[in-house]
């Protein structure tokens, strides 16, 4: 590591770039870092080394998978608010508490962002200085031939009749591969210098030694070859694009708008915040980013299947907008589920869809006291869908009157007077209410929900018998209201109409981009292999070439021997000799190869 | 009869065949185990000539192209036939539930992994598949016996809790993210099965080579047969990397598709919270594997825990929580 000035983060274990190969498994080395001698500057310094380790980026990974758990567990304010506040009510302390801790906003709370942060600043401390290594690694040449093969994990050797320099070209040519502009294996062929006493040993123990001599070596060709350098080119686009990834989601935050609008057929609405119902936005948002173009909906069309299996299972839903851009310009336009229409650069969705009557209620003295499309929201598959009216325009001096009940397509009235809708399309619609007459609660003007009827000032209308009473409308009819309170009619037509949510977050394309960058990277750096190799070629005690190869890996690599032995391959005519070392009893394989090279090869010549 | 109907009794008979093999491969290594102690020891001399030879790691019985297979070639060793007849009816069974499923696709009209049923299915079919697989290229005969059991539990579990009718789906599933996403998730599980298997195997037989009393009984004698720790940790981490990069694929192209089907790429929904956690846990191995003093056995812990998330993300957060991932009706 030293010898190249490579960066690795405090606590890898790393083998390869250590260069100091070893088979097994990377044991806890003794020379942790110790504490310096503390002043304001080292301690700051020791924490940031820590921060920046491998064993506190793995800690603050596990501590981030545990600390995501509760949110899937737990009602989440944002997408469940209605859970959030039953849950409340079940658990009054318990949910107290947990409430005061962010557990209901579990992925925005203190806690959670604290360890996704610090797990960035520790990533960022990280890669910042394995970058700029790697930027120097690129242009370095790859690390010079070891005086002994012999620690290696692979290696081989063999003899040739060719000079060693042939051989070693040889070698290096094949290592670089047949494509120049794109060599497998940044090479350099060098020379070396004879080393060692060479004639100190007899030339009987040089050859019964094989060719690893430790005692000395006449002057070689030599070959050095690295391949691999995507791989940490890879990990640190990966781990480089996650910070970009972190930075467009939340530039994406801060820059976005969502706005929910309900649009009944026939009817549109313009893009203004006035103009949805619920309007949620980044704190960077400026109105003026809304590009006002306004939208109708023609018309609406949804699919249930009528087969038994997935009988009356949702299968199309259709809506036919035509949009008005602010220049005039008027097209049509679908919106269906998974298909978002784009306009302008926001994106529009189909979130639901229901019926929206007319209905028109007259007072006691025949005055229109409501008359509108009322929203009725599904509550189960077939659509039986509940809704409210809330008349508080009567004629002055008569009870307010506030009318819920559900709205049910394909009506099925049981026996004992309760109905339930049994197919989503309006094949037998019916309109079921219950009546209440007193105050509504509007003048004091606190909002109310529109969907809710607040009956704590309300009294429902009963029968003789003390049931409630329940008012029966099918589409066209006008029918009573009890205790001559007026009439109600439900127009002939049923009006659908849609929820649309209508989306605008200029990161996205970022979003994407470096997720993609990040996919990329990490499969580049996953499946790279890292490999170096080294050759040396001299001549032999008998005057015969020999080649040596030796392999070194980053990790596991099952390839290693394999292009070990095809960069051997590469010398001309060679006599492979397999591991000389340590090669075993030759009765286990028989093979002619393991024979002493030196016999083998002289008979072959003479 | 129909074609759904067909399917099921073709998952039924991929589930008796991986029973077979099952047993077939237990006996196997029963047999290993219960073998005369001298073969044993002849078996461990053998290992060791082998290593000299191949020129590999220490311990590790097959070379490093593979193929080596240490527990046929020399004489004295136990008869392997029934692993023979194990990875036949593998095969088989691959091919029945492969049926099965095209099947129930053509049932259905549209791609066969739209519910918990389907993922069970293609997931053990792809498990059994990867199995297989590397077997054709490495003798991994030794995991054999679990992923079959764990391709037996699944099919049964599948048929007898999780069967739903064939059928179409929802609009918002009618997307080709639904072929892509879904499916690119089920090969992860399934990869990350057959990792998870191997490094149970490994912490087993590390803990057998360290003298782990309740692993060292002649009951465990199996384990001896296995590679070195070492070896299976590479076999694992080989798997776990390519799930973990079809991992991350899946949960980009869920946020695409989620931003097109819900109007947000990502809203923790429990499904998106669980895959993220499943994708944290198993970053967290790979940066285990490489930190000083967590690799090897430690490590492994990382898959086990990992491979107990994907479990709970594929059946825990479907039939638990609420969310959005759960109207594909179980
Ligand atoms: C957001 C947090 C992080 C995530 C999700 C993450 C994820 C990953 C993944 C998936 C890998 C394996 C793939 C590869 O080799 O490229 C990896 C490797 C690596 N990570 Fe991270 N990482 C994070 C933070 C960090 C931090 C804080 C550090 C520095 C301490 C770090 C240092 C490394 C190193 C050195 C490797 C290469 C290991 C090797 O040599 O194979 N990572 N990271």
């Amino acid at each position: 590591m030293a010898r190249e000035g490579r960066y690795v983060p405090e606590g890898i274990a790393d083998e390869f770039t250590q260069g100091a190969p070893s088979s097994g498994e990377g044991q806890p080395t003794p020379n942790r870092p110790a504490m310096p001698a503390l002043g304001l500057v080292g301690t700051l310094r020791w924490m940031w080394r820590q921060l920046t380790s491998m064993r506190v980026a793995l800690m603050l990974l596990m501590l981030l998978a545990v600390a995501s758990v509760p949110g899937s567990v737990l009602p989440q304010r944002n997408q469940d608010a209605a859970g959030v506040i039953e849950y409340l009510a079940d658990h009054p302390t318990a949910g107290e508490w947990l409430d005061k801790a962010g557990f209901f906003d579990v992925y925005t709370s203190v806690w959670f962002s604290a360890i996704y942060i610090l797990l960035f600043v520790s990533l960022v401390g990280c890669i910042l200085p394995r970058s700029m290594a790697h930027y120097r690694a690129l242009r370095g040449r790859p690390p010079r031939v070891p005086f002994r093969f012999d620690r290696f994990p692979a290696k081989a050797s063999a003899t040739t009749d060719v000079s060693p320099e042939e051989a070693a070209d040889a070698v290096a040519a094949r290592l670089r591969g047949k494509i120049s502009w794109l060599p497998m294996f940044r090479v350099d062929r060098g020379e070396e210098p004879g080393r060692g006493a060479r004639g100190a040993s007899s030339p009987s123990e040089l050859a019964s030694a094989g060719p690893e001599r430790p005692s000395g070596r006449p002057a070689s060709a030599t070959v050095s070859a690295e391949r691999g350098y995507l791989r940490e080119s890879g990990n640190l686009v990966f781990h480089l694009a996650l910070v970009g990834l972190l930075v467009s989601v939340a530039t994406g935050q801060l820059l976005h708008y969502r706005g929910q609008a309900i649009v009944t057929e026939g009817r549109g609405f313009a893009n203004a915040v006035v103009d949805y119902d619920t309007f949620e936005k980044g704190a960077w948002f400026r109105p003026e980013s809304l590009v006002p173009f306004s939208m109708t909906l023609d018309r609406f069309v949804s699919e249930f299947a009528s087969d038994t299996v997935a009988f009356a299972q949702a299968r199309d839903f259709t809506a036919y907008v035509t949009v008005t851009e602010p220049s005039g310009e008027q097209r049509p336009e679908t919106v269906k589920v998974n298909h978002p229409l784009v306009v302008d650069g926001a994106k529009i969705y189909l979130q639901g869809n229901g019926f929206a009557p007319d209905i028109t209620v007259r007072d006691a003295e025949g005055e229109v006291a409501f008359s509108g499309r009322v929203t009725f929201v599904p509550q189960d598959t077939m659509y039986t869908s509940r809704g409210v009216v809330k008349v508080p325009d009567v004629s002055p001096g008569l009870d307010q009157i506030g009318l819920v009940g559900y709205f049910l397509p394909t009506a099925e009235v049981e026996p004992d007077g309760s109905a339930r809708s049994v197919f989503p399309q309006p094949v037998d619609p019916l309109l079921v209410l219950e009546v209440y007459t007193g105050d509504l609660g509007l003048d004091e003007g606190t909002p109310q929900n529109v969907y809710e009827l607040d009956t704590a000032s309300l009294d429902p209308a009963v029968e003789d018998s003390g049931e409630r009473v329940k008012v029966l409308a099918r589409p066209g009819e006008t029918v009573e209201l009890p205790d001559g309170l007026g009439t109600l009619t439900l127009g002939e037509e049923l009006p659908r109409y849609v929820a649309l949510d209508l989306r605008h977050d200029p990161s996205l394309g970022f979003v994407l981009v470096f997720s993609l960058l990040a996919l990329g990277g990490l499969t580049v750096s996953l499946f790279t292999p890292r490999r170096r190799v080294w050759a040396r070629a001299y001549v032999g005690q008998d005057g015969a070439t020999v080649v040596e190869v030796a392999g070194l890996a980053r990790g596991d690599d099952a390839g290693l021997q394999a292009e070990v032995d095809r960069a051997l391959a590469a010398v001309p005519d060679p006599e492979v000799e397999r591991d000389p070392v340590v090669e075993p009893d030759p009765v286990i394989e028989p093979d002619p190869v393991v024979e002493p090279v030196e016999t083998r090869t002289r008979s072959e010549k003479d | 009869m129909d074609l759904a109907n067909l399917s099921v009794l073709l998952v039924w008979g991929a589930a008796t065949a991986l029973a077979v093999a099952l047993i077939a491969f237990a006996v196997d290594l029963s047999r290993l185990s219960g073998a005369k102690v001298d073969a044993r020891d002849a078996a461990r001399g053998r290992e060791q000539v082998t290593v000299g030879a191949g020129g590999a790691e220490p311990g590790l019985p097959y070379g490093p192209d593979g193929g080596t297979d240490t527990g046929t070639a020399a004489p004295g060793a136990v008869n392997r036939k029934l692993a023979g007849i194990g990875m036949s009816v593998t095969w088989l069974a691959a091919a029945l539930l492969l049926v099965a499923i095209v099947l129930r696709g053509v049932a259905a009209g549209r791609a066969p992994w739209a519910n918990m049923y389907e993922f069970a299915l293609v997931g053990t079919f792809v498990a059994v598949a990867v199995f297989v697989g590397v077997n054709t290229r490495r003798d991994v005969r030794f995991l054999g016996a679990f992923v079959t059991g764990l391709g037996v539990l699944f099919l049964v579990l599948a048929q007898q809790q999780f069967f739903v009718a064939a059928m179409g789906v929802q609009p918002a599933l009618q997307k080709y993210w639904l072929v892509i996403h879904v499916g690119v998730a089920i090969c992860a599980t399934g990869i990350f099965t057959v990792a998870f298997v191997t490094s149970v195997l490994q912490l087993l037989r590390d803990g057998r080579d360290n003298g782990s009393p309740l692993l060292g009984s002649r009951h465990w004698g199996w384990l001896d047969h296995t590679p070195a720790p070492s070896a299976l940790e590479s076999l694992s981490f080989r798997l776990n990397s390519v799930a973990f990069v079809l991992w991350t694929f899946t949960l980009i192209g869920g946020a695409i598709w989620a931003e097109d089907a819900w109007g947000r790429y990502w809203g923790w929904d429990p499904k998106e919270v669980w895959s993220f956690i499943v994708w944290v846990v198993y970053a967290a191995y790979l940066h285990a594997r490489t930190t000083r003093g967590w690799s090897g056995t430690r490590a492994a812990w990382f898959v086990v825990a990992g491979y107990a998330c994907v479990l709970f993300n594929f059946t825990g957060v479907n039939l638990i929580f609420n969310g959005k991932h759960s109207y594909s009706g179980l």
